[in-house]
């Protein structure tokens, strides 16, 4: 495979809406690209190859989705995994980690970081339409000042920024609410539709509790939040999903809150969340959970690891990741909001799981 | 100022650079600058200066000097 074949068949699956498919049709056409990529990846990175022989992959036999050998996501932590040569790769993601922890390195040639930003643009259309909206950040301007090497927090901001404009932060350098600078971002944007973008942790932390702390309270009632990055932290004070939401809406009046669930390890390919509530894999990626135990995968309602699939990955093997995140699936095609394809719930990190989490990084030090 | 002049100013402003590099050869990432923070700049700048709001996928798409002419004929700027 090409990075040409990589595009021309990722441009097919983007004429196609991303919740429409049923099993039936996605199953089958998601794990023929997984196969070719496991392929790909075994034919160009060699420690890739040498992984597949150690668990003893018989390349004939991938059948299923279940059947595509992943990697557990901290491989990308130990070594530096890459399909391409050096000279192909023009970006390099690193994951979050606070000082201290091992960092993800995530290699990107031109195609796959191209196959990353036009699939966000595919999901998102369904967000928020094709319009690029007015965009207040929920984080400093200070997160993107080394651009030579962003955090996973910056490099989300610069992904989703381009579905934005009049790009402004809500937050300033020491993290409190930057509320001169948000209400003239209301003001010139009044009765328009906004996006909202940041990080779960940074949103509830810093913009939340300091509206909260300041009395104050802003008319955001037109816009959508998109939040990601975790949980974990706003585990620790018992705010799930629902007080989430109540309290944003209490004081910004925001009503649409979308979760989304996703890694820089595959980046593009990300879940949204559901009027519903629920996190949707789409037509580029699904999810299997499995046991922590023996890694069999788990029936719906079960428990276990998450495994995520993504159909982007070219340049570097992570196409199918064991993930260190719990979470339960909770049905298939069946959702009641209308999207097909699997939708789950995360749960939380496994236990023995090395502190992580895009938002946590400034939380860790505190 | 024509549209040439004022696309070409902007670049030269985004991205710190002469007039002569300006050309096929000048691509994204071709300079320090036009990384993915001074694409995003690269474009707010292009919108304010002819006034219109580019779609995303065309913002992903703009890989090149050139390529960027071709995709604002899009928005009504013509060169």
């Amino acid at each position: 495979m090409t990075a040409d074949d990589y595009l021309t068949e990722l441009a097919q699956w983007l004429e196609i809406p991303p919740f429409a498919l049923a099993a039936g049709d996605k199953t089958p056409r998601l794990a023929g690209a997984l196969a070719r990529l496991t392929q790909h990846h075994r034919r160009h990175c060699p420690a890739y190859a040498r992984l597949l022989d150690i668990f003893g992959d018989d390349a004939t036999a991938a059948a299923g989705l279940a059947d595509i050998p992943f990697l557990p996501v901290r491989l990308f932590k130990e070594y530096e995994l890459a399909s391409v040569a050096p000279d192909q790769v023009f970006k390099t993601m690193t994951s979050s980690g606070t000082s201290g922890q091992a960092v993800s390195r995530i290699f990107l040639d031109r195609a796959t970081a191209a196959g990353q930003s036009k699939v966000l643009a595919r999901l998102m259309a369904e967000l928020i339409g094709r319009q690029r909206l007015p965009m207040l950040i929920v984080d400093a301007p200070g997160v993107l000042k080394d651009r030579q090497r962003f955090s996973a927090r910056g490099a989300a901001i610069l992904g989703f920024s381009l579905f934005g404009r009049d790009l402004t932060y809500a937050l300033d350098d020491d993290l409190q609410p930057d509320l001169p600078a948000i209400e003239a971002f209301l003001a010139r944007h009044a009765g328009a539709p906004i996006l909202v973008f940041g990080f779960t942790f940074l949103i509830w932390q810093h913009l939340y509790l300091g509206l909260r702390a300041k009395g104050r309270r802003l008319a955001l009632d037109n816009a959508l939040l998109l939040h990601g990055g975790g949980w974990k932290k706003l585990q620790e004070q018992a705010v799930g999903n629902a007080e989430f939401k109540a309290g944003l809406k209490a004081q910004t009046g925001i009503e649409r809150v979308v979760n989304y669930y996703g890694m820089v390890e595959q980046t593009g390919s990300i879940y949204l969340e559901c009027p519903a509530g629920h996190l949707h894999a789409s037509l580029f990626s699904d999810v299997l959970i499995r046991s922590p135990a023996d890694f069999s995968v788990l029936p719906a309602g079960q428990s276990g690891l998450i495994e995520t699939l993504s159909v982007l990955p070219f340049s570097y093997p992570g196409h199918a990741l064991l993930t260190e995140d719990l979470g339960v699936l909770l049905g298939e095609d069946d959702c009641p909001c209308g999207w097909r394809g699997k939708y789950f719930t995360v749960t939380g990190r496994a236990p023995s799981a090395e502190l992580r989490g895009c938002s946590d990084v400034r939380a860790n030090h505190e | 100022m024509s549209n040439q002049e004022k696309y070409q100013q902007v670049f030269i402003e985004c991205f710190g650079v002469a007039a002569d590099v300006l050309g096929d050869n000048f691509t994204y990432q071709c300079v320090p600058a036009w990384d993915s923070v001074g694409h995003m700049g690269m474009i707010a700048a292009l919108e304010d200066t002819f006034g219109i709001m580019m779609e995303t996928d065309d913002i992903v798409d703009f890989s090149s000097y050139t390529k960027g002419m071709e995709l604002l004929g899009k928005y009504g700027v013509t060169f």
